[in-house]
């Protein structure tokens, strides 16, 4: 369970952006989190929600993108999405098909109320 | 209302600092690995074994997280080469500033091959860089060999897998074919070796690959390239 770690780092980074624009009101935080991150999104939700309630960045959300396996078939060059594990490219039957994307824990944005 | 693309990692900071190391350990040709896996797969005993197997010249050095006690450092520490516990107090991991400070007054231009025995646990360890060249996961056949489908961030991002404690497969249900198998689902360039620490079986290919690491690392720092052009 380090999604308490990696929400605090989530609220670090929007400190020091809100720090560089003084008088905004910060309304939502966006981050993708890939199947492959390690990071569990309800739990990261969870600890969010605990370390912002009652801080100084209430009631600010967060939105979450979840990012899916994707691979890209070196041989045919065929681009899909990994279901049930099986990496191997659907039109040609390559097996060593390379990750592409799937593996992200992004800042995505910010948004904010500018007063 | 104004959205605000930021478009960096969530981990920066731990990135960054993993960079930092990674450049350090370059310029000093040093081969650094990340040996992870779950409570009691067999990490200590691997590294036991191994230093064991080194001649008291070698360049090696060791750095081990646990959450509590300084137990592996101990049992680390009788093979006589430099090892230094890093006691996270409560943390599921390591993360690249812990071993930035477990590094302080180490020599390092004295290393060649450090090796990281992170905290036992499948899942957090994989969100952190260290700065090594490789994460090395170790899944012992007293587990399940669905493993790398349970824990995939893990098994994907480690380059290779050790299939260990192969002398318990009389007494355990545990497929070595279906564990190879499902770690190459996850992540279809992984290497894998099997190896028992307690019987020595599959140790000299989990040291002839150590080898080639050690010399690809070697082959690749500013220290060897000036050393061959001093000879010209």
């Amino acid at each position: 369970m380090h999604e308490l770690s990696i929400a605090n780092s989530i609220l670090d980074a929007v400190r020091a952006e809100a720090a560089r624009r003084p008088g905004a009101r910060l309304v939502k935080v966006g981050v993708r989190v890939g199947e492959l991150s390690g990071v569990q999104p309800d739990a990261l939700s969870f600890s969010f929600e605990a370390l912002v309630r009652g801080s100084d960045l209430e009631p600010l959300a967060l939105e979450i993108e979840d990012c899916p396996r994707r691979q890209r078939c070196p041989e045919c060059g065929r681009e899909f999405r990994v279901l049930d594990f099986d990496t191997a490219c659907p039109a040609c039957g390559e097996e060593r098909t390379r990750c592409i994307s799937g593996d992200e824990l992004d800042l995505a944005y910010i948004e904010i109320e500018e007063s | 209302m104004s959205k605000i693309p930021l478009e960096r990692k969530v981990l920066n900071e731990n990135d960054r600092i993993a960079a930092q190391l990674r450049a350090r350990f370059g310029e000093h040709g040093i081969l650094c690995l990340n040996f992870v896996s779950s409570p009691g797969a067999g990490k200590t005993l691997l590294l036991e074994k191994t230093l064991e197997r080194f001649p008291k010249s070698e360049r090696v050095a060791v750095l081990t997280g646990d959450v509590q006690t300084d137990n592996d450092a101990r049992r680390l520490a009788r093979a006589g080469f430099p090892v230094r516990q890093i006691t996270t107090a409560g943390a599921c991991h390591l993360d690249a500033r812990m071993v930035e400070r477990a590094l302080a007054g180490w020599r390092l231009e004295e290393i060649d091959l450090l090796l990281i025995e992170n905290v036992g646990n499948l899942v957090c360890p994989a969100s952190y860089d260290l700065g090594e060249a490789a994460k090395i996961v170790v899944l012992s056949v007293a587990e399940g060999d669905d493993k790398p489908l349970k824990y995939p961030a893990m098994f994907f991002r480690a380059s290779l897998l050790i299939l260990s404690k192969i002398d318990l497969l009389p007494y355990v249900p545990f497929s070595l074919a279906e564990a190879r198998q499902n770690a190459l689902r996850i992540h279809p360039e992984m290497e894998i070796l099997e190896l028992s620490s307690t019987t020595g079986a599959g140790l000299e290919a989990w040291q002839a690959w150590l080898q080639a690491r050690r010399d690809a690392a070697a082959a690749e720092s500013p220290r060897a390239t000036r050393t061959a052009r001093g000879k010209v």
